[in-house]
């Protein structure tokens, strides 16, 4: 009984990883209707720019700031310069823009930081928490960070004009045009909006992973997968599905005979497609109901 | 009067097809307006190049401002609102959700509340379901939807496009006896584009018959609903 609350423990505090980046994946998702493979390549950059700011001596929480507000102005800027002439373009021509990008993004860290594994700092140290060996202050610091954005996310869409308008511009952009709203902007803004939330996840998933232009790889198809399984459209689904992810994924490396840690990703990977054919819209996916 | 409305040669192209040959028609101030049609004649094209939502060269101009270089977005905000074909109602989205989003470029958030109120008075049934997912909606109640929804932007001018589709005969005498009431009481110019002609004529003031993308006919709703010939040669019935 305590192996298996200790896996659970230490599934979450993997899962939390696989969160931070599944809210990014749905944010992507909330305004472009469909993933951004180089979603793992900017978060990358934008931790890679953090960990410069502090190599020149910047604090750990203003370098923080900085990367945000940097990582939402060049997401912006991806959408304007890159994305927006291609918005009418044949969904395959935008997925060959974003593996052009994912490529363009991976070459220049490494051109510009090279491609040595780096140490990342963590501001809330490393020691066990509450005693606990499977899971790090600094993890647990991870689980509450996740959990204030997805807070954030959902008064954001929720409660607020331009929530509720980029909701309608994702769902019906031609009814959200036909009310007022400006659609091609609510796009930017979600590229923006992903981007800053890639950021974040990057800064907290770089101690865990250390930082390398290829940190993000697999944390990317987990995120995916969690997104997919919590549902696409909901916030909450992915940080969910992030954790259940984890969770399942160290409960199957203990339990299953015959797994161990190569065969971790695919049993997870399987279990998420058991759940999609009982549930295609993920567990938390509003299933869209329509009457004609 | 004034014209509230005014269309010059307006022409539309869907790729190389000609959709409108040269449309010339204009609209009072606080008129209710009908466009009628058979099918595939250009009405629905004619709204949605109102609103820039189709290639179109000619002159239209909106309280003497031409609309050309405006985006849709932007043609809406001078105050026109859209009810699309297919009513564009957003399903995943609460009844109240799509009422707020017709105001969601107004800036006044009491009156907003207000006007949800009275559009729950126009149209209790939504009322009785503005929490419910839009999608779960029937036809008739949808249609309501879209036409407060429309109402919420406050418009000097509503389009709508062919409101009576695929409703109940019981409902669309409903919903055009609340369009005559909201054109009287809320001063709102109303362009209705519909198939069904006879009850189109018994609302509207004014009328225009088109055909195959030309204006063919036009004048006081009772002259043309009177007018042996025409009801023959165009509005079959």
């Amino acid at each position: 009984m305590e192996l298996f609350l200790n896996q659970i423990l230490a599934g979450i505090s993997t899962g939390a990883i696989y969160a931070c980046m599944a809210l990014a994946v749905v944010m992507i998702y909330q305004a472009i209707d469909h993933l951004n493979f180089a979603q793992g390549e900017m978060a990358m950059f934008s931790t890679f720019i953090s960990w410069q700011l502090m190599q020149w001596g910047v604090p750990y929480w203003a370098a923080f700031v900085i990367t945000i507000a940097f990582s939402f102005v060049a997401g912006i800027a991806i959408e304007r310069v890159m994305f927006r002439p291609l918005a009418k373009a044949p969904i395959l021509t935008q997925v060959a823009g974003f593996i052009a990008l994912y490529s363009i993004i991976n070459s220049s860290a490494g051109l510009i930081w090279d491609f040595t594994i780096k140490q990342y700092p963590t501001p809330f140290g490393s020691a066990p928490f509450l005693g606990s060996q499977l899971i790090s202050t600094h993890q647990a610091g991870m689980i509450g960070v996740t959990l204030l954005m997805l807070l954030g996310l959902y008064f954001f869409f929720q409660y607020t004009r331009v929530g509720l308008a980029m909701r309608a511009a994702a769902s019906l952009p031609e009814s959200a045009r036909l009310v007022g709203i400006n659609t091609s902007w609510m796009v930017a803004l979600g590229w923006g909006m992903a981007a800053a939330i890639g950021a974040v996840a990057g800064i907290l998933i770089a101690p865990v992973v250390f930082l390398e232009p290829n940190m993000m790889l697999g944390v990317l198809i987990y995120g995916f997968a969690a997104a997919v399984l919590g549902g696409l459209t909901s916030p909450l689904g992915a940080v969910v599905g992030g954790f259940l992810v984890g969770i399942f994924e160290n409960l199957a490396g203990t339990y299953i005979p015959g797994i161990g840690n190569e065969l971790k990703l695919p049993i997870a990977l399987a279990l998420i497609i058991s759940v999609l054919v009982v549930k295609p819209a993920g567990l938390f996916g509003r299933a869209i109901v329509k009457r004609v | 009067m004034t014209a509230l409305l005014n269309v010059k040669d307006l022409r539309a192209y869907y790729g190389q097809v000609q959709a409108l040959h040269g449309l010339n028609f204009s609209l009072n101030e606080g008129s209710l307006t009908t466009l009628l049609g058979a099918n595939g004649a250009g009405k629905t094209t004619t709204l949605r190049a109102i609103c820039n939502m189709v290639r179109s060269t000619g002159a239209i101009e909106f309280e003497g401002q031409p609309l050309a270089s405006r985006s849709t977005e932007n043609i809406v905000r001078l105050g026109i609102a859209h009810v699309p074909q297919g009513r564009g109602t957003f399903t995943n989205m609460t009844v109240e959700e799509n009422l707020q989003l017709g105001a969601i470029t107004r800036r006044d958030k009491a009156s907003i509340v207000s006007d949800i109120e009275r559009m729950y008075a126009y149209f209790p049934v939504l009322k009785a379901r503005y929490t419910q997912q839009a999608g779960t909606l029937s036809g008739g109640e949808q249609q309501m939807l879209a036409v407060a929804r429309a109402l919420m932007l406050r418009p000097r001018l509503m389009l709508l496009d062919e409101p009576s589709f695929g409703l109940a005969p019981l409902i669309v005498r409903d919903l055009f006896k609340i369009l005559g009431q909201i054109n009287r009481e809320e001063k709102v110019s109303i362009l209705v584009v519909e198939q069904n002609a006879q009850l189109a004529l018994e609302l509207a003031d004014q009328a225009y018959v088109i055909e195959t993308g030309r204006i063919v006919m036009s004048g006081a709703a009772q002259e043309i609903a009177t007018d042996e010939n025409v009801r023959k040669s165009y509005l079959g019935y």
